[in-house]
């Protein structure tokens, strides 16, 4: 029904648009000059129809579900029922008007839920009398008002500019959303499991913490040694350092092949081939890791007696590497090759040769970019996920030998959240606690990266 | 005395050719100017005597071009010895995104050209001097020379090409973008840099070109049209070509 009424006014909205455009030409026939194109009279109509639908729909939804709500409780008002009872009555009633209620039905809640059918028709079709009548009025009352010297230019414009600002908002409210939630959560978690602990504690076994019936008392006590997180900070740091310590040299010389070295043609083919490696989904690389690279890294490290595990940080810290060079390669690419031509004869013309220009004077010249791009990749190597609950396994080992297993934040977010969970829990509840610290990190990552940028671009713009 | 002698240098980019059959000799200590109308070659003319033609992937350079009689396109050539040899200042200032001391001692650095700090202190000192720009910026040498004004950037960059004590400089449209002032500056500091360097000059100011050069050399469509005395081509030319062009009839 909704979906019939929408298509309807949309199509409202292309005729008010033709008619708009239609008088503007009639207008135009008569030698009146426009203050604006035949267009924008047409736009100008479109969002006279456009507003009061939005605006009534918006309310309709706002509104209708308390209305019906307070019309069906109106009933069983001086019954002495409690706010809860009433709250499950108009669920049961509800449910029932959907053929999904399945308890015992009283005569009571039948008869609710037929008023609350009837109320919800009544609805629907003053909805649909009360847009339709709206739109057709107030594009009326517009279309009457237009003439040859009423503006239209400004409100369309003004119009659009209203759209962009609410997508941006949009966007930016949905982060701050997410935000919120991880706030919330993650002050619950500190209720229960102290700072300190979190910060400093380093043993890190979510297994042991069984989700608790919610019967149970909690008993903070339960959890003491549990929810140490410098093991899997120390295993993230170590796996994205070990990630960067293949991505950044093999990127940096591939993306200044690529933009100083390569011929044309090179270049036409190498670059879309390396860009390719940024398409690979990371469960592809997760098990390249897990099944190629983890074992031959134990064959290689038992031949030549060392003792590597299976799952090691070496194997996913590599494999990631290898994930995140495309990145590096191709935005340095692009930075060195907008480095202005001018510089580079400038350096040939002093006699440089070309190793020395790019060292010299292209490197500096693009450092800001790099230092991007490069932060872009750590932020990468921290946020990745796959590949570590792949390849480098879930226990929290505490260890710098690249040859054991770690784990990270994001795979233990993944080793919390599957299986039983329970909201309210603090085994649930650590998840979003690492989440925020994940979201902290890489916040002052990015902080960092444009500080770094805006100070480079000032020394050299 | 004869400092470069062009013996019909042709260009082509790809299969276009630039330059018909240049034959131009260049007297030591001396300014020459080459003018022309835009795209006439006498750009791509300057950028073959320091061989940055080769940069130009597409672009090839055929014929002699001797300086101290020894032919740059031979194969012998070492193009980093010859670029010391010959400066070069470029259209637009293009200085490095470095301090004003690392633009300027850029050029003595990569050719080992000082031995000691103090030594390459002087370099920079003489070189900012001769290219009148000491007394401006002597007190913020380490502040990036990006941040002076265009005329100072472009006496910077003649700073540059002269830390290496070349032979010769060439100028291509050196004053194009700056004001009148800069360009005054830029063409005394020319008259001055003469004593002690050969100086080609490409411009598309005739008044420059009768201000600042000795001789003058007139392209028009990839040849040479006629070349000699500044005095005599702008008063008493040759060609008709080069009178129309001299007294404003086209290009």
């Amino acid at each position: 029904m909704n979906l019939i009424l929408f298509t309807f006014i949309v199509l409202l909205g292309f005729t008010s648009y033709y008619f708009g455009r239609k008088k503007a030409y009639t207008i135009q026939s008569t030698k009146k000059r426009l203050t604006a194109l035949p267009q924008f009279y047409g736009y100008y109509l479109a969002i006279w129809c456009a507003i009061p639908a939005f605006i009534i729909f918006s309310l309709w939804a706002i509104f209708e579900p308390t209305i019906v709500k307070l019309l069906i409780l109106s009933d069983y008002s001086n019954q002495g029922y409690l706010d809860d009872e009433l709250n499950l009555l108009y669920e049961k009633s509800k449910a029932l008007s959907r053929g999904q209620f399945t308890g015992e039905i009283t005569p009571f809640i039948e008869a609710s839920a037929e008023k609350y059918l009837s109320l919800r028709s009544i609805a629907q079709s003053s909805k649909v009398v009360i847009v339709l009548s709206a739109i057709i009025a107030s594009v009326a009352y517009a279309y009457k008002r237009i003439s040859s010297n009423s503006r239209t230019r400004e409100p369309v414009e003004k119009f659009l500019n209203a759209v962009l600002f609410t997508a941006s908002l949009a966007a930016i409210l949905t982060t701050v959303g997410i935000v919120f939630s991880l706030i919330f959560q993650t002050i619950d978690f500190f209720k229960v499991i102290p700072l300190f602990d979190f910060v400093f504690g380093t043993h890190w076994y979510p297994a042991k913490a069984f989700v608790r019936d919610s019967s149970e008392a909690l008993d903070p006590t339960m959890y003491s040694d549990t929810f140490g997180a410098v093991p899997i900070f120390a295993g993230t740091f170590f796996i994205a350092f070990i990630a960067m310590c293949v991505a950044i040299p093999i990127g940096l010389m591939s993306g200044i092949y690529l933009a100083e070295y390569a011929s044309t043609k090179v270049r036409q083919y190498a670059k879309p081939l390396i860009e390719i490696l940024a398409g690979i989904p990371t469960v592809v690389y997760g098990f390249f890791a897990a099944l190629t690279v983890g074992p031959f890294l134990k064959e290689l490290g038992t031949s030549m007696g060392l003792e590597v595990s299976a799952e090691s940080a070496l194997a996913a810290g590599g494999v990631m590497g290898i994930m995140i060079i495309p990145f590096i390669s191709s935005l340095s690419d692009d930075v060195i090759t907008s480095v202005p031509q001018s510089l580079r004869d400038g350096s040939y013309a002093m006699g440089a040769t070309k190793s020395e220009t790019i060292k010299r004077v292209i490197f500096p010249a693009a450092l800001p970019g790099i230092v991007g791009s490069i932060l872009l990749g750590v932020s990468r190597a921290i946020g990745e996920t796959m590949i570590v609950v792949m390849a480098s396994g879930l226990a929290a080992n505490l260890t710098l030998n690249p040859l054991e297993s770690t784990s990270t934040i994001t795979a233990q977010i993944v080793v919390i959240l599957i299986g039983d969970q329970a909201f309210g829990d603090p085994k649930t509840q650590a998840a979003f606690a690492l989440g925020m610290s994940l979201f902290l990190v890489t916040l002052c990552l990015n902080i960092v990266a444009l500080r770094v940028v805006k100070k480079y671009r000032e020394k050299y713009e | 005395m004869i400092k470069i002698k062009a013996k019909d240098v042709d260009v082509f980019y790809g299969k276009k050719q630039a330059l018909f059959n240049i034959s131009l000799d260049i007297e030591e200590n001396q300014v020459t100017a080459l003018i022309g109308p835009s795209g006439c070659g006498k750009s791509t003319f300057l950028r073959c005597l320091n061989r940055m033609n080769d940069v130009i992937d597409i672009c090839s350079v055929k014929g002699e071009i001797l300086i101290n009689d020894f032919n740059i396109n031979d194969k012998s050539c070492d193009v980093v010895r010859l670029r010391e040899k010959i400066g070069m200042v470029f259209q637009k200032p293009n200085p490095f995104p470095k301090t004003l001391y690392e633009n300027v001692s850029y050029g003595p650095t990569i050719h080992g050209m000082a031995q000691s700090k103090q030594e390459m202190d002087e370099i920079v000192e003489n070189s900012l001097k001769k290219a009148a720009l000491w007394e401006e910026v002597k007190d913020r040498l380490h502040e990036p020379g990006t941040g002076l004004s265009g005329g100072q950037q472009q006496r910077l960059c003649i700073a540059r090409a002269i830390s290496v004590r070349p032979e010769v400089i060439l100028m291509d449209e050196p004053c194009s973008a700056l004001d009148p002032i800069a360009t005054a500056q830029i063409e005394e500091l020319i008259d001055e840099l003469k004593k002690e360097h050969t100086i080609i000059i490409v411009t598309h100011s005739m008044a420059q070109a009768a201000r600042v050069s000795q001789n003058t050399g007139f392209f028009h469509l990839g040849q040479l049209i006629e070349h000699g005395s500044t005095d005599k081509i702008f008063k008493n030319p040759d060609n008709k070509k080069t009178q129309d062009y001299i007294t404003g009839r086209f290009g």
